[in-house]
Formats: C-alpha cells, structure tokens, sequence
C-alpha cells in the first residue's frame, strides 16, 4: 500500500531534482541554496544567484496564494528568538559545511560526492538527536 | 539566458519545496523525530530529488560540457575534515531546533515573512561569519 502522502513529496522531490539537475547540466551552476546566499553577498558572479534566489521566493508566494499559509504549518508557533538561534547556527554550519540540505543532500549525492556522502549523514543524525533532546527537555 | 535559466531553477526548486511539504517545519520536525511519531514521509523528497538529478548530473559527466558548450567546472573538492563534519553537526542542530533549512526559510519570506525573516537574517550573518575571504 501507498500512503497517498508520498506523492506530493515525490513530485516536489522530482521538481527539486529537476531544477538541481536541469540547472548543472544546462549551465555547470550548483543550485546549493547556503553557497549561493553566501556568494550572492560576497563574490564573484553574482547575478544568475540573485536570479536564482529571486525564483525561489516567487515560488513561494505563488505557492501562497495556491494553497494558503498552511504551507508553513509550525513556523508561525516558534518563538521568535528560538528561529534566530537556529538561523544563525544554520548559517555557521553551512558555511564551514560549504553546503546544506540542498547543495550536500541533492546536488552532491547526486554526484556522489565523498564530502556529502559524509555531511549528510552527519546534519541528519544531528538534526535527529535536537529533535530528540528538545521533546524530552519539554 | 544568463539570468533566465537560473531565474526557471530558482521557481521549479521553490514550487518542490512547497509542494513536498518542506516549507512546513512541524512536517520536518514529525520528520526528524524518529524516535517519536516518526513521519518518514519527507523522505521520498530527496528520494524524489535524486532520481530525476542523479541521471542529470550523469548525463552532464558524460558529455563533458553544459548544453550551452561551455566546460563543467570541477566539483569543490576538498577534504572530509573537521570543518565539514563539525559544520554539518552545527546545521543540523539549527535544523532541529527551527524545523528548517536554507532553502525552506527562504521561500517562507513569501509565506509567513517575520518567522522567516528572523530566521534568515541571523542565517546570513553567519554564512558572512563563516569565512573570511
């Protein structure tokens, strides 16, 4: 039995894939989100991630307008400070990591990169276990 | 096609984080909790993501260039060092705490934009802090 849930996770996965894929192939551009923030602020050739990071919150908003703020169930419950500690801890990790979900977890799986085959583990397990300390803190 | 092609990327990456649910941090939360109700849902997202990127990106090795002529680049090789596992651990336990990553808190700011901006400005200053260069 399928549990009719996997399907939009496997169609938006496929559309992730699609634009990861689609985008290295047609241009040898890593569509790694932390990498392209972190260039688009500070290095060189920053127009095609500023184009890239301008679909993606468009993206957003016309998925806003199609299914409503339930897309962000959960955000609007997390304090404030608590997302801004998280943030920042985001943006160390990914910096030093030179990726997050996207450019380790798709692009560099895809190619089989031994550095991802290696942060990916590692961000899950982590991810799990402050999942995991934070219920039972509660 | 400069800026187009990235721009397509950039909208078809954002339409599979919403559709897929990753937008939402209660469903990455359910999730990563698996020592809980563990929801394994959102793990055919990257099982999705791969199937359709990995022939991509093999189909970009075997002919050696982009479809537009020009030489891939090499991949940022590097070492497996401390830096990158102690940065993957420090992401993931950001991870855990907000229920997102990069991608997700960006596309957020057209969903729920205070939330997501107090997320994504403290995310920029430290991708800034990160590095010196």
């Amino acid at each position: 039995m399928v549990a009719p849930a996997i399907v939009p996770a496997l169609v938006g996965g496929a559309l992730i894939g699609l634009a990861s894929g689609g985008l290295w192939l047609a241009r040898g551009q890593i569509a790694g989100i932390s990498g392209i923030v972190r260039i688009a602020l500070r290095g060189p050739d920053r127009g095609w991630r500023w184009a890239f990071l301008a679909g993606l919150v468009l993206a957003g908003g016309v998925a806003r307008l199609w299914a409503g703020p339930d897309l962000a169930r959960g955000l609007g419950e997390t304090s404030l400070p608590r997302l801004a500690i998280a943030g920042l801890l985001v943006g160390l990790g990914t910096g030093w990591a030179n990726g997050c979900t996207s450019g380790h977890g798709i692009c560099g799986l895809a190619r089989l990169s031994p550095r991802s085959l290696v942060a990916v583990p590692v961000f899950m397990a982590a991810a799990a276990i402050t999942v995991w300390i934070l219920k039972a803190g509660q | 096609m400069k800026r187009l092609v990235p721009l397509l990327a950039g909208m078809v990456f954002g339409l599979g984080l919403a559709i897929s649910g990753m937008t939402s941090p209660a469903r990455v939360k359910a999730f990563l909790d698996v020592t809980g109700a563990w929801d394994p849902t959102l793990a055919f997202v990257m099982g999705g993501a791969l199937t359709v990127a990995a022939p991509l990106f093999y189909w970009a090795r075997r002919r050696g260039t982009t479809l537009e002529g020009h030489a891939l680049p090499s991949g940022p090789a590097g070492p497996v060092d401390r830096r990158l596992i102690g940065g993957a651990a420090l992401f993931g336990i950001g991870w855990g705490v907000a229920g997102l990553c990069p991608g997700p808190g960006l596309a957020n700011l057209a969903i729920q934009p205070l939330h997501a901006l107090a997320f994504v400005v403290p995310l920029i200053i430290g991708l800034l802090l990160s590095r010196r260069d």
